[in-house]
């Protein structure tokens, strides 16, 4: 049940309530735990409520160290017997 | 998908799983436990331990919130749920974790009124429909589904709505993580932690470091992507290569040090810790779990029903205990895949997806390697 992928605010609605994009699925989630939420936003939503925001970002720095991880392997390797 | 295909790379795992074969110091043996349910969901998944080299191992951890109840307390929920005019709401998998011969489906095709739910918001929908009924939300999970349980409760005192009550079975991650460390044999068998995500998102990674430095281990918060995970791998072999135990984050773009300060005042304006909570493997652990704070108490089912603490054993074939303590694999139950499956699971691990024995056998028992985990 903790399962859950990063979701697109596609519209605010009342109750601190927002619309969401899932893989396709449009869901209703609560807002209630975060705040300052806007359109086009990334949240981690988990049993109907929004967690986190995601940091666009550090999204990226973290998808670099992945590419830099790789990189500085295949420069080793080539050298290694 | 944005966010989640980008952290499913293949060539990129590739370049990961190579990184990691490198660091990792031939003669040693690396033993790392993935504490969450979702990290040993995408081990199995994406097939990462054949990704990994033989002396780099992981070991599953407790987790997941369906596997961790004890049956006690499921039995409870059952008492509950066959009670006149109520209506148990609950998390869908838990209406079929086993609890000696029974279950919340067998109660309710006895006749219980048993709903699963996906959120706690609905649950409050059905005590708004139901005026005349008594409805109780069966509670489970680590830090993640707490603070959607606080808002809930919040709701129904302003909405005055007098029906609403929640079965609380909310447990704590930093305890748990703590009590496998304090095992007197953790200090061999275990190298670090990859460390909770979501969770983490809730809490931060502030709450770890005590533990991380009190018991020399390293721990890395990881998500729940194929990458994140294989990238934490890597940052755990490092700290260990280095001699640090360290407390590092590698799901920078979603948790922060102090974590969601909003969803911890939250909860902690209306539960309380409880001074201690059985674990199903674990045991009875101090400061393990929350209770309903007194000034909620209307809101409390184990205080509107008077309800009395239930304590039950496992079936006697099962491992699960050992299984959730990491010091046994699915695989080493007698009864894994012949009387235990996720169709008739015989143990709570083998109900949820991210149990470690459901997920062993949904995606990992045909690759069962007769070397793994014999170089230990
Ligand atoms: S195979 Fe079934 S009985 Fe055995 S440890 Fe796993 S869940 Fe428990």
């Amino acid at each position: 049940m903790c399962l859950a992928i990063p979701a697109r605010v596609i519209e605010l609605l009342a109750d601190e309530e927002a619309l969401v994009e899932l893989g396709g699925v449009r869901k209703r989630i609560s807002l209630a735990l975060v705040e300052g939420v806007a359109v086009d936003d990334y949240v981690i939503v988990h049993v109907g409520y929004a967690l986190n925001r995601l940091d666009p970002a550090e999204a990226a720095k973290t998808l670099a160290l992945f590419a830099e991880a790789g990189l500085i392997d295949g420069a080793a390797s080539k050298a290694a017997p | 998908m944005k966010y989640v295909d980008e952290f499913r790379d293949g060539g990129l795992a590739r370049g990961l799983a190579a990184a990691i074969a490198r660091a990792a110091v031939s003669g040693r043996v690396y033993r790392f436990m993935e504490f969450c349910g979702g990290h040993t969901h995408a081990i199995a998944r994406y097939g990462l331990e054949d990704l990994l080299p033989a002396n780099v191992q992981l070991i599953h951890g407790p987790g997941c919130p369906v596997c961790v109840l004890p049956g006690g307390r499921l039995q409870m929920a059952i008492e509950l749920a066959e009670r006149p005019r109520l209506i148990l709401a609950s998390y869908g998998d838990m209406l079929r974790v086993p609890v000696a011969g029974d279950s919340l489906l067998k109660a309710r095709a006895r006749g219980a009124d048993v709903r699963m739910v996906y959120a706690v918001d609905e649950a409050l929908a059905l005590a708004r429909r139901h005026p005349e009924r008594e409805v109780v939300f069966f509670a489970i999970g680590f830090e993640t589904t707490t603070p959607p349980t606080a808002v809930a409760i919040r709701r129904a005192r302003a909405e005055g709505l007098g029906n609403f009550s929640v079965f609380c079975n909310h447990v704590l991650t930093p305890a748990a993580i703590a009590a496998i460390l304090a095992a007197p044999d953790a200090a061999v068998r275990l190298d670090g932690f990859i460390g909770p995500a979501h969770v983490s998102t809730v809490i931060g990674s502030r709450p770890y470091e005590a533990c991380a430095a009190a018991h020399a281990k390293a721990l890395v918060i990881a998500g729940f992507e194929p990458l994140d995970v294989l990238q934490a791998v890597l940052m755990l072999v490092r700290q260990v290569n280095s001699g640090r135990a360290e407390v590092e984050n590698e799901f920078t773009r979603a948790v922060s040090r102090d974590g969601n300060l909003r969803a911890q005042q939250l909860v902690a304006e209306v539960f309380t810790p409880r001074a201690h909570f059985e674990w199903r493997g674990l045991g009875r652990l101090a400061h393990s779990a929350l209770a309903i704070a007194p000034q909620w108490a209307d809101f409390d089912a184990e205080v509107r029903f008077s309800l009395s603490e239930r304590v039950l054993c496992d079936h006697k074939a099962c491992e699960c205990a050992a299984v959730l303590r990491g010091q046994r694999r699915p695989q080493d139950c007698k009864v894994f895949g012949t009387a235990c499956t996720p169709e008739n699971p015989l143990g709570s691990c083998m109900v949820s997806s991210e149990g470690a024995c459901a997920a062993h056998y949904s995606y990992g028992r045909f690759r069962d390697r007769t070397t793994q985990g014999e170089s230990a």
